[in-house]
């Protein structure tokens, strides 16, 4: 479902990605961890077709990122820890937006189908500039998920959300079939992280390093594996 | 949802916000009224044909207030997250482009209709209709040009200062037949005599549309 092939992202003489290899399969959840500058933000803005690669290649869904962007960003659902609202609009100005943008059949009824699953259908008329970060983030989920994408791309979707709405986030997505699609989320947290995935894969000074399947998951292991690869890091949260 | 649908969905989402905010068309109207005052005052006193240099006031006044609304309008995505929003979404970047553009002709036009009859009114001068046409003419022109340099600068750090930069000696062959073209008018010229420069004006226009609609993708994205 996602497949990237030696994927390099060079920003001047700076080196954000050195030949990333990475397979993500139908249905299935990996959550891509590493320290801050690893390229795990690089990899998911290439894949979502907001940057583009210096080298190698990306597959989403059979389409090729680079012949196929537009067919590809109706495929990809993208969030992130910014919004991507705009704040002097309404919650269902917002989504209506977004909905004629990508061409959603029905745009009337899914944007409250949306709103009532996400608990937001009465505030659906309030500026997106009263939003607390909580209902931002859940409009953002509403947003991301409007044309019901079979692939989610999740930066780092936990950032400034305390524990008991970082749980909330979890739940949320489960609830909006997080189940049925391919997901590549990136995270510094991999605890919280593992909650939702079946893989981990460690992302490294610009590569994939490592990869741990959640079922078989050893705190221990991954913690030296980590500590090796990101010498000098601070421990793993 | 074809292509003019998706491009009036972009338009009318810039007005929607414009008319909440006020931020921009609130900058761009108070400053083309001051052009145009301190203007219209200082050559009261030293200029004995003052008609002669409406067009010039006229047309900085417009450009300069335009600058303010081109240097905001992409900035505004981009401070609230937008961009990326924008381009995620399945349109080639083109329509962005022309969305845009639409919009910021739109805030630029509506500062005109204050301009206008103000520079009229302060430097004695009659309408006339053909005037309408070229303050069309020269807006579009303006707004293709500033529209990408606007997109250019986006992520620069000194973007202030940049974008007109960049943007005034791309847009000065636009600005020059413009201002000609609106003299000629107030001077009742014949037509036979601006008619180059209304020649130039639109082929200004024609050609940095084109080349902008074609090289925005390029520009917008990392």
């Amino acid at each position: 479902m996602i497949r990237v092939r030696g994927l390099v992202k060079r920003f001047g003489p700076r080196f954000a990605l050195r030949g990333v290899d990475l397979e993500v399969g139908k249905g299935e959840c990996v959550a891509l961890v590493g320290p801050n500058g690893a390229g795990k933000t690089t990899l998911l803005r290439i894949l979502a077709t907001l940057s583009r690669p210096t080298e190698g290649s990306a597959h989403v869904d059979g389409l090729d990122l680079a012949q196929d962007a537009n067919a590809l960003r109706r495929r990809v659902g993208f969030l992130s820890h910014q919004p991507l609202l705009y704040d002097d609009l309404s919650a269902e100005e917002n989504l209506r937006f977004y909905g004629r943008m990508y061409e959603v059949t029905g745009l009337g009824a899914r944007v409250t189908a949306m709103l009532d699953q996400l608990g937001l259908v009465h505030a659906r008329h309030d500026l997106v500039r009263t939003y607390s970060r909580g209902m931002k983030q859940r409009l953002s989920i509403a947003r991301a998920l409007l044309h019901d994408p079979p692939v989610l791309l999740l930066d780092e979707p936990y950032t400034g959300l305390d524990r008991q709405a970082a749980g909330m986030l979890d739940q949320i997505l489960r609830e909006v079939g997080i189940d049925s699609r391919t997901i590549l989320l990136t995270t510094h947290n991999v605890e919280r992280g593992l909650g939702l995935t079946q893989r981990v894969a460690l992302l490294a000074r610009g590569q994939v390093v490592f990869e741990m399947d959640a079922a078989s998951w050893d705190p221990g292991q991954f913690q030296q594996v980590y500590d090796r690869q990101v010498a000098g890091s601070s421990a793993l949260r | 949802m074809n292509f003019f649908a998706k491009l009036w969905t972009l338009v009318l989402k810039d007005l929607s916000l414009e008319m909440r905010s006020r931020e921009m068309l609130s900058s761009m109207f108070i400053f083309a009224l001051l052009v145009v005052l301190v203007f219209s005052f200082s050559f009261d006193l030293r200029v004995e044909e003052v008609s002669g240099v409406a067009p010039g006031v006229l047309w900085v006044a417009i450009t300069f207030a335009g600058m303010l609304g081109l240097a905001r309008s992409f900035v505004l995505e981009r401070d609230q997250g937008c961009l990326d929003g924008l381009l995620l979404c399945p349109v080639d970047r083109s329509l962005l482009y022309l969305g845009k553009m639409l919009s910021n002709l739109t805030f630029i036009s509506l500062t005109e209709l204050v301009v206008l009859p103000l520079c009229l009114a302060l430097f004695n001068l009659t309408f006339h209709p053909l005037l309408l046409p070229i303050l069309l003419l020269g807006t579009i022109g303006f707004s293709a040009v500033g529209t990408i340099v606007s997109a250019m600068t986006v992520h620069a750090r000194a973007r202030e200062v940049m974008l007109p930069i960049l943007l005034f000696p791309l847009v000065l062959p636009a600005l020059i037949a413009a201002v000609k073209l609106t003299g000629g008018v107030l001077d009742r010229q014949p037509w036979g005599e601006i008619r180059n420069w209304m020649e130039l004006l639109v082929g200004f226009d024609v050609i940095f549309i084109v080349i902008s609609y074609l090289a925005f993708e390029y520009v917008i994205e990392e």
